[in-house]
């Protein structure tokens, strides 16, 4: 492309998009728009890689928040608006897996790892504490001030 | 015995690696669409001559959808001449091309139909609910719709001559 | 400059360089039994980075047929952030091959004794700052340039980046226990490998697009190159330390279990656990589809909900590891270190609560910030007062404590940075709020006790792109009024108009707009207005945490033990 081309083009494109449609309905009935926004923010926007449909600037994903907000109006629940979506556009379109069937998986294997991690530490700290604790209690009988004094110094030193 | 059970932790690895592998055989962009096989959703809109366009109105024909957008450049702009010209070869046989101008302006979409002589109905889709009715992710996206109304492919990026053939013959050939 | 895939491996490659060269300096004579093989392993890494160079990414070739105005930098590029925030990751991506390469060299020559661990520790923490700063100035380009008004989505290659930060992290404490009581030497070198790999396999992920992300280049040969690669470390590294695995175990003693060092592996256990969450959830998408052929999508709500437990117990940790004894903690120990700060975190919670926040994760999140804080605060003043009591004076006396004592010091001023963080994390999520309207001219909005004029839309013709500006006056009657003015820039070279954000940063309220459609006319404008709380203390927390890390990284002044 020239470059008279290229401005034309992106002249073209301006007055395009500033065309572009203007939603201004106002709500029939107040709905929550916090409730929009939580839904809107588990869903995928398509267009974008790895945004919400909350967060995206892409007109998709503005229309698809005007949706949200009129099927709310419309009556419908948080589970029947998601359900929409996931009827078109599968479960891909949700963020966080549901938490079912083998999309368990994703949120319980954390969790055992948590688990996993904690017993082996408890084990290995039962096995190292068993041998080693009786010399270390055996300590030799100070004064109270001077064992004071001799930690402040050792704590000093870290 | 136990000298070898150590020999599991490089070995643990390599389910992960493999499942890495198999990562390339995918394409993270191409979502299949849970409509096909399922009643393609009924929508009315307003076309861009003034006419109704409407699925139901040609109920017993098989429909082709296609989403298109003026912004969108090459894909739309190789397959408009593409579904013009398998509009005109098929239509006799019962076939309808449907075009849903989404996300675009009047005039520029008015300026694209012009520009390529579009025969068959088009309407623009203001609120974009038509194509999110279809799960359309973006531009251009086709649905082949059968005699029965049932969305029976999809077809992601520009139609070719081939693509339309392969889909809309078959479906032809089925009874109403 | 560091433009797509070809750059960022040329820039991989370079501050491979960087580094092999400063290690070579360093090294060269006080390593000598470690050094030879730790160089063969940084030039065998640097070594793959050329291959990929010269094959199949080459930076320099021609492009065909030759554009009229260059190709075009992505817009979104043109910022100082994306300058920055890839040479500080990269720092910190490469920087890590460093601790790996010492590590595979005490592997290789068998020398596991803890010399390793010494010579890499200012290594690690070089890396792991960088890869810190690298995630923040991520972050930071996110937040004012992306426009979706947030610094963090959970995107694959940001958790490619905070995988490797998270299992460094444990590192960076796992190492103190090897050094001070010379066990873990088994864990420390696996955790090396597995934050190496994970930097390999988070460079993998972004350049081989086999997980869709925003980032993500190109597909091709590539992807195989570095899994081949991948393959190959990971499994030499792993079989290395199977085979001196009677070496590496440690024969491990503890007196007590409430100690420090108990502390530090629950730690890790919360580092390592996160670091695994990640990474399964990135992958997840991956094995759906492997195994059921179903296409999922793991997104922020799943990594905000699995992590936040796991980091309110990391901070909670912090709070306790610093002070608690080594070895044993008597009853005595515990009271005089924790008493008041839990009182405080106690009460603080009360307060928060009195003051109406009714989050609990935000009240958790703050009061277990202030124990820390207490705990931090407590020990500082002790040590300023042992010190005033050898007749120092005040200023002198904090200075050379944090200057004798940096390493404790410093991790504490990394700690602070960290808290600061949390808070402006924990802020920005519960209170943030945001809307979208559509104005007419002159017409005006509310949100959150602040009203936002639509004073009327401008156009211009900039140098390569078209714009769009809208002027917004936002005031909410105390303060002096606001100009903000987003803009929509049209690049002939982009398909779809770039948003560009105006923002007023505050130490509490940031005002952030977006600018949505507009009429032609420019009658009336749609635009997302968001009042996002606490997000700069994320920025200043990185701050501190860079002096925290600087005061780290300096000299020690005491002689080794």
């Amino acid at each position: 492309m020239t470059r008279a081309g290229r401005v034309l083009g992106s002249l073209a494109l301006a007055v395009l998009l500033l065309a572009a449609p203007v939603a201004a309905q106002q709500p029939a009935t107040p709905i929550s728009e916090s409730e929009a926004y939580e839904i809107a923010s588990q869903l995928r926007c398509v267009v974008c890689q790895n945004l919400s449909v909350a967060d995206s600037p892409s007109e998709m994903a503005s229309q698809m928040r005007e949706l949200v907000r009129e099927r709310l109006r419309a009556g419908e629940n948080r589970e029947q608006v998601m359900q929409y979506f996931v009827d078109r556009y599968g479960e891909w379109i949700l963020l966080a897996p549901r938490r079912s069937g083998f999309n368990l998986l994703v949120w319980v294997l954390p969790v055992v790892a948590v688990v996993v991690g904690l017993g082996i530490v408890a084990l290995l700290l039962r096995r190292w504490t068993r041998g080693a604790s009786s010399p270390a209690v055996a300590a030799p009988a100070l004064d109270p001030a001077m064992r004071e004094r001799i930690r402040r110094e050792v704590e000093r030193d870290e | 015995m136990t000298k070898l059970w150590r020999w599991l932790i490089p070995l643990s690895a390599i389910p992960v690696l493999v499942l890495l592998a198999y990562g390339f055989r995918v394409n993270p962009r191409d979502v299949p669409s849970p409509l096909v096989g399922r009643p393609a959703a009924p929508f009315a809109l307003q076309g861009f001559d003034g006419s109704p366009v409407s699925l139901a109105a040609h109920r017993g024909k098989v429909v082709v959808v296609n989403f298109w957008a003026s912004w969108c450049y090459p894909a739309c702009y190789e397959e408009a001449p593409v579904l013009e010209r398998g509009w005109r070869g098929y239509r006799d046989r019962g076939l309808v091309v449907i075009g849903v101008d989404i996300q675009d302006t009047p005039e520029a979409g008015q300026k694209f139909i012009r520009d390529f002589g579009l025969t068959f109905p088009n309407a623009r889709d203001p609120a974009g609910k038509v194509s999110i009715d279809y799960g359309v992710y973006g531009v251009p996206e086709t649905f082949f719709v059968d005699r029965k109304g049932r969305i029976r492919a999809k077809h992601v990026g520009a139609v070719t001559d081939d693509v339309l053939k392969k889909h809309v013959e078959p479906l032809l050939a089925e009874p109403a | 400059m560091w433009g797509a895939l070809e750059g960022s491996i040329v820039l991989w490659a370079w501050m491979l360089s960087l580094y092999t060269l400063l290690l070579i300096l360093r090294h060269r004579e006080n390593a000598r039994d470690l050094y030879p093989w730790a160089l063969s392993v940084m030039l065998g890494v640097l070594s793959f980075f050329v291959l990929v160079m010269t094959l199949p990414a080459p930076p320099f070739e021609r492009l065909t047929p030759i554009p009229a105005n260059g190709r075009g930098l992505n817009p979104l590029l043109e910022d100082t952030g994306m300058i920055t925030h890839p040479v500080a990751l990269y720092l910190g991506f490469t920087g890590f091959t460093v601790p790996f390469a010492f590590a595979m060299a005490a592997l290789a020559t068998g020398r596991l004794s803890d010399a390793w661990i010494a010579t890499t520790r200012r290594w690690t923490i070089v890396a792991w700052y960088f890869l810190s700063l690298g995630l923040l100035i991520g972050g930071w380009w996110s937040y004012h340039v992306l426009g979706w008004g947030g610094y963090w989505a959970w995107d694959p290659v940001e958790n490619a980046a905070f995988m490797p930060w998270l299992t460094g992290t444990a590192f960076l404490h796992s190492v103190m226990i090897q050094e001070r009581r010379r066990m873990l030497k088994l864990w420390n070198v696996g955790l090396v490998v597995m934050t190496f790999a994970l930097t390999l396999f988070g460079t993998f992920l972004t350049r081989s697009g086999v997980i869709a992300s925003v980032h993500a280049f190109t597909q091709g040969t590539i992807g195989v190159f570095f899994l081949s690669f991948l393959a190959l470390v990971v499994l030499l590294a792993l079989a290395l330390l199977a085979f001196r695995w009677d070496d590496l175990r440690g024969q491990g003693s503890l007196d007590s279990v409430i100690s420090r060092e108990s502390t530090f592996l629950l730690n890790n256990v919360m580092l390592v656990a996160a670091a695994f969450t990640v990474f399964f959830g990135t992958v997840f998408p991956l094995v759906s589809e492997a195994l059921r052929g179903v296409k999922v999508s793991v997104g922020a709500p799943f990594f905000n909900q699995v992590n936040v437990p796991l980091f309110l117990a990391l901070i909670f940790l912090m709070g306790v590891g610093p002070l608690i004894a080594w070895r044993r903690a008597s009853v005595d120990n515990l009271k005089r270190n924790f008493l008041w700060p839990v009182l405080i975190g106690i009460v603080s919670a009360a307060v928060f609560f009195a003051l109406g926040i009714r989050s609990t994760l935000a009240v958790l999140t703050f009061a277990l910030t202030m124990f820390v804080a207490a705990t931090v605060a407590l020990d500082l003043v002790r040590a300023t007062r042992a010190r005033l009591r050898m007749q120092e004076r005040l200023i002198p006396a904090v200075g050379g404590l944090l200057l004798r004592h940096n390493r404790r010091y410093g991790g504490f001023l990394v700690h602070v940075g960290i808290l600061v963080i949390a808070v402006g994390v924990t802020g920005s999520h519960a209170w943030s709020v945001q809307t979208e309207t559509t104005l007419k001219t002159g017409e005006t909005a509310t949100l959150a006790g602040y009203s936002f004029r639509f004073d009327g839309l401008r156009a211009s013709e900039e140098s390569n792109h078209f714009k769009v500006t809208g002027a917004f006056t936002v005031t909410n009657g105390t303060t002096r009024a606001v100009t903000l003015l987003p803009a929509k820039k049209f690049y002939p070279q982009e398909q779809s108009p770039i948003a560009y954000v105006d923002y007023r940063l505050g130490l509490v309220d940031d005002l952030y707009l977006v600018l949505g459609d507009f009429a032609r006319d420019g009658s009336q404008a749609t635009v997302k207005m968001q009042v996002n709380r606490l997000v700069s203390w994320i920025w200043i927390g990185g701050l501190i945490l860079t002096l925290g890390a600087a005061l780290a990284i300096l000299p020690d002044r005491k002689p080794a033990r």
